[in-house]
């Protein structure tokens, strides 16, 4: 039965910037092993290709580790694993000097040093960028410097179902080969899963079709637990329709946010007092989280606008003038143009909070390795945790980088300490063939539309676990998703053809959003205290006795995921309150 | 306003007996909709046996590339309103092969991409404590050609990629001259030579649409003049000038 099998010594899943970091430090370390890239789009495609702010790191004489450190533990709500933020702050510059030296085009100070901006709750400039393409030409340049690896193997547009684990260890995945529907198994000696983040669980969000997050689900599936999944990220400032996001940058600059009276209303929220000129962690600079709980506030009291997608507010930036816009932020001015048909130049942009990033993931040791042996994980799909119950602007770029090139050589290195596979896996793969054939490929007399189930997903992630969660709303939700896993069972699948078949690809990725939506929600339910993203109205205040804990989704067939918690990591950084714009 | 606009879509699948054919589609015709939330409406309320490709919706992955009228554009950044009132013809990319439907196979850009190197090529060892210096000028001198998100629009609308097999395609080259303008690169000569082999980039014939279609301003066409010039002077320099310095 088995098509063909293929074999690696380090399979990389996943070729955003997380993955192919991973695959360069895995084909450095030995350059005599075959490192295996698979993605289920080209890895250009990926989505770091839409980051645009930039990625911090300590440069400049003014800065110092210990500074980044606190500003990611405070921003985080000192929820980050200490020891994690300091390996993370001492090992980004060298990965950042590394990008360079294969040819970011980092943009530059007059002198020909690398420059650096503002960003969001970083009370120190240190964020390096590449105008407002930080991510485009970073992930660019990763994967045009990975071409030059013969040990590098790619597979392309193939899509990974589910994880080859035997005699407990992965070893391997089972794969689909989109042009021509072929299932085949990838053997490897270590799996890296680096299939980025799972925005896609919820409506309005910055990120692109393909952030299902897949591999979270395979991890969770083969029994590795899911970390902090209750923290998801929503960005200030997403354009209502599309929810493309408009960098932070914009703020940075001197942007302002105003309210349906074109009054600044995060004057109102213990955000700081509004001065004409940007102020590090304060007002618009302030984080992302109190930013957006600020707009939810707005609309309760009738603050602001609306429009065909729901309230709005104004982003204001014209009085930055044409020439500073054109120079320092023209991807804002083309993306208002192309998709929202105004001109920032001379009209006010209406923007919204949109989901944008999970702080939540695979549940990785420092070394990127996950509890089951063989396996590891970096980038947006794990969980470290650097980023706690709030993630700061552009640490997540730097991130892929530094964990990215610690899972690789992890890998690498575990590796070579296998050799041969368990004989186990022809009957799992066996498995795993007759499971899709018989759910999805072969699938007759379905009833319900794909899009539907994800539409009804949509509402119930929106209205139950959004900015503002309770018990009530979160239960209500909870119902809804344990529903829409039944109907699951019955999609409509109306294409046969076993070339390029997207719609079994849309129903593989329907049933991982299921999984993370179920994860996320009981972890939010379990954790009844507010925290950095997490706020609960039924427990409005954070709560370090009994919650300075990660939380650890656990599957359980049939049920909602079995919750425990695994302490934070301090060093030296003791709790204290988040302060901002004082 | 009209309430719905018509798509003509090519399809294509190669397991069904059946040559490739036009369907009709009636989608809503919406001021903020364009191509691309088109087809996703089909896909996922009218026929889900339609096949294409797409991620950002924000015109940077690169995959939405189609035909729409007969010209070679990003399908999430073309609003049905411009095409109004229809139909509107929506076909995969040309001269490339078809998968199916409306996704094309661009596995010979994927190879071209490695062939001419497209990384930077050091001399010198890494010191990894240090950032190369490069100022403002320096960096917009290849900072253009740096922009492209491998879309393939310029092939799509280039007569000489359609004919010449051996052709390596306009932004492949562009993506070359990028590295070869990046002041911390001494990969040119290895470059040039890859390039001035049979196929590269002498079958040109400078129609300059690839320019024009680029949707990120590339201008692959003036990377190919120059490196047509640079090439050529390469070459007499072999030739005539052997004590010549390279
Ligand atoms: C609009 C936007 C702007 C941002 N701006 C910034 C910023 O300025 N600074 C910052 O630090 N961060 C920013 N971020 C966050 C950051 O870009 C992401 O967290 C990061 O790029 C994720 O990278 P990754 O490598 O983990 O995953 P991705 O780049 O998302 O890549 C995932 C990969 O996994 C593959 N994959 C997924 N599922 C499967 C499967 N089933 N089978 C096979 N392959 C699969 C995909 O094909 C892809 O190659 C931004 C995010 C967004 C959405
Ligand atoms: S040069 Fe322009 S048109 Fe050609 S692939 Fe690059 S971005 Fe697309
Ligand atoms: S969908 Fe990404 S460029 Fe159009």
């Amino acid at each position: 039965m088995i098509q063909k099998s293929h074999e690696c010594d380090v399979l990389i899943i996943g070729a955003g910037g997380a993955g192919l970091r991973a695959a360069i430090v895995a084909v450095e370390h030995d350059p005599g092993l075959k490192v295996g890239i698979v993605s289920k789009v080209y890895p250009m495609r990926s989505h770091t290709v839409s980051a645009e702010g930039g990625a911090a790191a300590v440069i400049k004489d003014f800065d110092s580790f210990d500074l980044h450190a606190y500003d990611t533990i405070s921003g985080g709500d000192w929820l980050c694993d200490q020891d994690a933020v300091e390996v993370f702050v001492s090992e980004a510059p060298r990965e950042m000097i590394r990008l360079e030296h294969w040819g970011c085009p980092w943009s530059r100070e007059e002198s020909g040093k690398v420059a650096v901006r503002p960003f969001g709750g970083m009370k120190n400039k240190r964020t390096w960028y590449a105008a407002d393409k930080t991510g485009f030409h970073l992930l660019h340049t990763l994967f045009q410097t990975t071409l030059k690896y013969d040990g590098i193997v790619r597979f392309d547009e193939w899509f990974v179902t589910s994880l080859l684990v035997d005699a407990g260890r992965c070893q391997g995945a089972v794969v689909l080969e989109m042009a021509t529907g072929k299932i085949e198994a990838i053997r490897a000696k270590a799996v890296v899963i680096c299939t980025g983040g799972g925005g896609k669980v919820f409506p309005y969000t910055t990120n692109a079709k393909i952030k299902t997050g897949d591999g979270m689900s395979l991890a969770y599936r083969a029994g590795v637990p899911l970390k902090d999944m209750e923290f998801v990220q929503y960005h200030p400032t997403g354009l209502p329709f599309t929810g493309i996001l408009i960098t932070e940058a914009a703020r940075a600059e001197g942007g302002f946010l105003l309210n349906k009276d074109g009054y600044r209303y995060l004057q109102d929220y213990d955000l700081g007092k509004p001065e004409p000129v940007p102020v590090l962690k304060s007002m618009e600079l302030g984080p992302r989280d109190r930013l957006s709980q600020a707009f939810m506030k707005e609309m309760e009291k009738g603050r602001t606008l609306n429009g065909n997608y729901g309230p709005y507010v104004h982003l204001d930036i014209r009085h930055l003038g044409k020439e500073i816009i054109n120079s320092r932020l023209p991807f804002v001015r083309e993306l208002c143009m192309k998709y929202e048909n105004l001109d920032p130049v001379e009209d006010m942009i209406p923007v919204r909070p949109v989901v944008h990033y999970m702080m939540g993931g695979i549940h990785t040791d420092i070394e990127g390795a996950t509890p089951l042996p063989g396996l590891f994980a970096a980038g947006e799909c794990a969980c470290v945790s650097i980023n706690g119950a709030n993630r700061l602007g552009s640490n997540s770029l730097t991130e892929l980088l530094v964990f990215g090139a610690r899972a690789g050589k992890s890998a690498a290195q575990y590796a070579k300490t296998r050799n041969g596979f368990s004989t186990g896996l022809k009957s799992i793969y066996g498995d795993e063939w007759n499971r899709l054939q018989k759910l999805y490929i072969k699938k007759k007399n379905g009833k319900i539309r794909i899009a539907e189930i994800r539409d009804r997903l949509h509402n119930a992630m929106e209205k139950g676990a959004g900015i503002y969660r309770s018990e009530q709303s979160l239960f209500e939700s909870q119902k809804i998703i344990e529903n829409l896993q039944e109907l699951s069972h019955e999609i409509r699948i109306s294409d046969y053809s076993s070339v390029f078949n997207t719609e079994i690809i849309d129903a593989l990725e329907l049933s991982c959003l299921l999984d993370i939506a179920e994860s996320v929600i009981q972890s939010a339910l379990c954790r009844k205290e507010s925290r950095g993203s997490h706020q609960r109205i039924d427990f409005p205040n954070r709560d370090d006795r009994n919650y300075l804990n990660h939380s650890l989704a656990y599957k359980r067939p049939e049920n909602f995921p079995e919750i425990r918690y695994h302490p934070v990591k301090i060093t030296r950084w003791p709790p204290g309150e988040r302060i901002y714009g004082r | 306003m009209q309430q719905q606009i018509t798509l003509e879509i090519f399809r294509y699948n190669p397991d069904d007996k059946e040559g490739p054919a036009y369907k009709k589609y009636e989608v809503p015709f919406r001021k903020d909709w364009v191509i691309l939330d088109a087809l996703n409406h089909i896909k996922d309320r009218i026929d889900g046996t339609l096949s294409f490709r797409w991620s950002c919706r924000m015109g940077i992955c690169g995959s939405c590339g189609m035909k729409v009228n007969g010209n070679p554009v990003l399908t999430c950044a073309s609003f049905l309103e411009k095409l109004a009132p229809g139909p509107i013809r929506i076909e995969p990319l040309e001269y490339f092969p078809v998968i199916r439907d409306l996704v094309i196979n661009m596995d010979d850009f994927m190879d071209n991409l490695k062939k001419v190197r497209s990384w930077i090529i050091h001399e010198k060892d890494d010191n990894l404590d240090e950032e190369y210096l490069q100022t403002p000028d320096q960096l917009s001198d290849y900072k253009q050609y740096s922009m492209c998100i491998n879309c393939m629009l310029c092939y799509s609308a280039c007569p000489v990629y359609g004919l010449e097999p051996g052709f390596m395609g306009p932004a492949v080259i562009a993506l070359a001259q990028r590295y070869n303008m990046d002041s911390r690169d001494d990969g040119n000569k290895l470059r040039m030579d890859i390039m001035n082999a049979e196929g590269g980039i002498w079958h040109c014939t400078f129609v300059g649409d690839c320019s024009a279609v680029c949707p990120k301003n590339v201008d692959p066409a003036g990377a190919i003049q120059r490196y047509k010039l640079e090439g050529a002077r390469a070459w007499w320099t072999r030739w005539l000038l052997p004590w010549g310095k390279e």
